[in-house]
């Protein structure tokens, strides 16, 4: 992976050295809070409902053991030993106090890790496919694009003062698995009819109070162009976005307001204009080589008769056979396999991961993945270079820790924010309602099938509801929770905002109303369909009608 | 059972973000029991007292809300408040 420079160290130190001496004035009262609010939020330290929170950024997803264990050290020795991972593929803490944040930032800047740009209008963590790398659907990797890009966007001065935050995605596979249809700004790998590696760029994508599908403005910039036209991309908005209305600060309200083609018309206005510039910022296959360096495959061995002993183990202990269907994906290389590691045990918070779990997945990355552990987007991780020859030995190491649940993709495996319970945004509790339904659920999710359950705490959307098959965004009505539930949202490359079902019920209601919706997609769904596909077949109607009859 | 609707204040401890209630003279405590309680009518007063003081102030972001006595206890009125009083409502099972 990308290993820091001597200009990263030193920027890090220097940051340090900087942040230290800005809590110790703020403790002294030297600041108020109004001055020191923003300069917190530059390293990811929110205040939130019951302690100070600190979001870490985990680039592109990608995280070594050592970096695992910096961050299983912070849980265990200033947190209360355990972290949450977002739906960023980030981590976030819930128990930080200030005066133990500058040695915490040490702490981690040793082990390359760091919270800047994980707050405010800047460009947040870049992300993308989990499985970059080993993903038998991939056209390349995309985790050197994304560092190229991080690079590009850490503390670049034209644009330090955005309108609002900018979220960038890159896919690099047939699947899109890093939901760029839900982004600010989403590159999509793709060659040309000549062979040439270049991206789609979509723009204006977002959820929050008013989700917006990214629309595309170019179908292919090749790769030598890419910073130079993003950079035409974000000089537009930077110019023409609103800074007076918070609630219309994004890209996606800026391309709404001018249409996608007027938007174009700016940015290839802008981009034929940059001249000179264009050179300066050109991506010569040289710089991208080199970068691809960074991310060489490890040294995988050659598969000796492996899927043989692994049907025998399947066979013998049905089991180890569900969680190699549900929590394995296909290898780029014959005898590898790609094992999720599920954080969704029914009655668990989403996401959440304790100390030692941390470092029992270190270990096993070390033992088993070649040092590299992954965060999804979906809050669960990824070790992304398993042996087929060792799956047992992990399947079973893994589910010693509680670390095995054979659920991914099921209807346990759900996305929820940490809403009211901890989230001083929220309107509503989401941990509670995903662990009822979770529980509920986990009986019968392998009849079910594939579905993604989305439960947002309140209208910013961490929790992705609008995208969910089925959505569930937690308000508050007369003081009490209220719930209002959607289906047919998706985040892949068929990327759909959920509609709404009916009027908003009550938080004992909620298990009820998404079983009936389940029950409806049952008897409705034909051979092979998945719950998107059933409702694009059928649409919203028998969905709604199910819950009106039950009322 | 009294349930008059009552004001106090609270915040997020500088130090820690802990959450604190003001208890008057000058002092934040972590137990809402000892909260100063006073009527609506006293609301911006008591918390033009718990702003005062000299920096640092012990507490950031103080606001007022709306709190019910309930014999011996001092219960919020709004669930996001009882969370803050109570803490969270989810369980956890550690590892």
């Amino acid at each position: 992976m990308y290993r820091y420079d001597e200009f990263d160290r030193k920027f890090l130190e220097e940051r340090l050295v900087q942040y230290r001496d800005q809590v110790r004035r703020r403790l002294a009262g030297q600041l108020s809070e109004d001055e020191f609010r923003s300069l917190r939020l530059m390293n990811g330290l929110y205040l939130q409902l019951h302690a100070y929170m600190l979001r870490i950024s985990i680039p592109y997803g990608t995280l070594s053991s050592a970096k695992l264990r910096g961050l299983a050290a912070v849980a265990r020795r200033w947190d209360k030993g355990y972290g949450h991972f977002t739906t960023r593929q980030n981590i976030q803490f819930n128990w930080i106090r200030l005066e133990d944040t500058p040695d915490i930032l040490a702490h981690l800047a040793a082990v390359e890790l760091h919270g800047i740009q994980t707050s405010g209008n800047s460009f947040r963590n870049i992300t993308t496919d989990p499985f970059a790398g080993v993903a038998d659907d991939e056209i390349e990797d995309p985790r050197p694009y994304c560092e190229i890009v991080r690079q590009w966007s850490a503390l670049h001065p034209e644009f330090s003062f955005l309108p609002r935050k900018f979220k960038i995605a890159i896919n690099a596979a047939g699947e899109d698995r890093a939901a760029i249809k839900i982004h600010d700004l989403g590159l999509r790998l793709r060659r040309d009819e000549s062979g040439e590696v270049g991206f789609a760029v979509m723009v204006g994508g977002g959820l929050g109070r008013t989700p917006i599908l990214a629309q595309t403005v170019r179908e292919f910039v090749p790769r030598r162009e890419l910073l130079a036209y993003i950079t035409a991309c974000l000089r537009v908005y930077n110019q023409y976005g609103r800074r007076d209305n918070l609630f219309k600060s994004r890209i996606k309200i800026l391309v709404q307001a001018l249409g996608i083609e007027k938007y174009r018309e700016e940015v290839e206005a802008e981009y034929a204009a940059m001249g000179a510039e264009r050179a300066a910022l050109a991506l010569p296959d040289e710089t991208v080589a080199a970068m691809q360096a960074q991310f060489a495959p490890p040294a995988y061995r050659d598969a000796v008769n492996d899927d043989a002993e692994l049907a025998r183990a399947t066979a013998a202990e049905p089991e180890f056979a569900r969680w190699i269907e549900y929590n394995t994906r296909a290898h780029k290389r014959p005898g590898y396999a790609i094992v999720v590691i599920s954080l969704k045990p029914p009655g668990r918070p989403t996401g959440d991961c304790s100390a030692g779990q941390m470092e029992t997945i270190a270990d096993l990355a070390d033992a088993l993945s070649f040092g590299e552990v992954r965060v999804t987007h979906d809050q669960n991780l990824v070790l992304p270079h398993v042996r087929k020859s060792a799956l047992y030995d992990l399947w079973l190491r893994l589910g010693a820790a509680d670390l095995a649940t054979p659920n991914i993709g099921l209807a346990s495996d759900i996305i929820a924010c940490p809403g009211l319970d901890y989230c001083s945004l929220a309107t509503a509790r989401s941990i509670p309602i995903a662990q009822a339904l979770s529980q509920h659920l986990a009986k019968r999710e392998e009849t079910i099938g594939p579905l993604q359950i989305k439960i947002s705490g309140c209208i910013n959307a961490c929790g992705h509801h609008h995208v969910g098959h089925i959505g569930i965004l937690g308000l508050e009505k007369n003081g009490a929770e209220s719930y209002q539930i959607t289906v047919g949202g998706s985040d892949n490359a068929q990327a759909a905002l959920g509609g709404i079902v009916g009027p908003a019920v009550a938080a004992h209601e909620v298990t009820g109303t998404v079983d009936r919706l389940i029950d409806t997609y049952l008897r409705l769904r034909q051979d092979g369909e998945q719950f998107p596909d059933t409702y694009r077949r059928v649409g919203l109607a028998p969905f709604k009608e199910a819950l009106y009859v039950a009322r | 059972m009294n349930d008059r609707v009552l004001k106090l204040v609270t915040g997020n401890r500088l130090r820690d973000g802990a959450v604190v209630y003001f208890a008057g003279v000058g002092t934040w405590t972590r137990r809402i029991d000892d909260a100063r309680l006073v009527e609506d009518a006293d609301g911006a007063a008591l918390l033009a007292e718990a702003q005062a003081g000299p920096p640092p102030h012990p507490a950031v972001g103080p606001v007022l809300i709306e709190a019910v006595r309930e014999s011996d206890r001092i219960l919020p009125v709004t669930l996001r408040e009882r969370i803050r009083a109570f803490g969270p409502t989810v369980t956890y099972r550690s590892h």
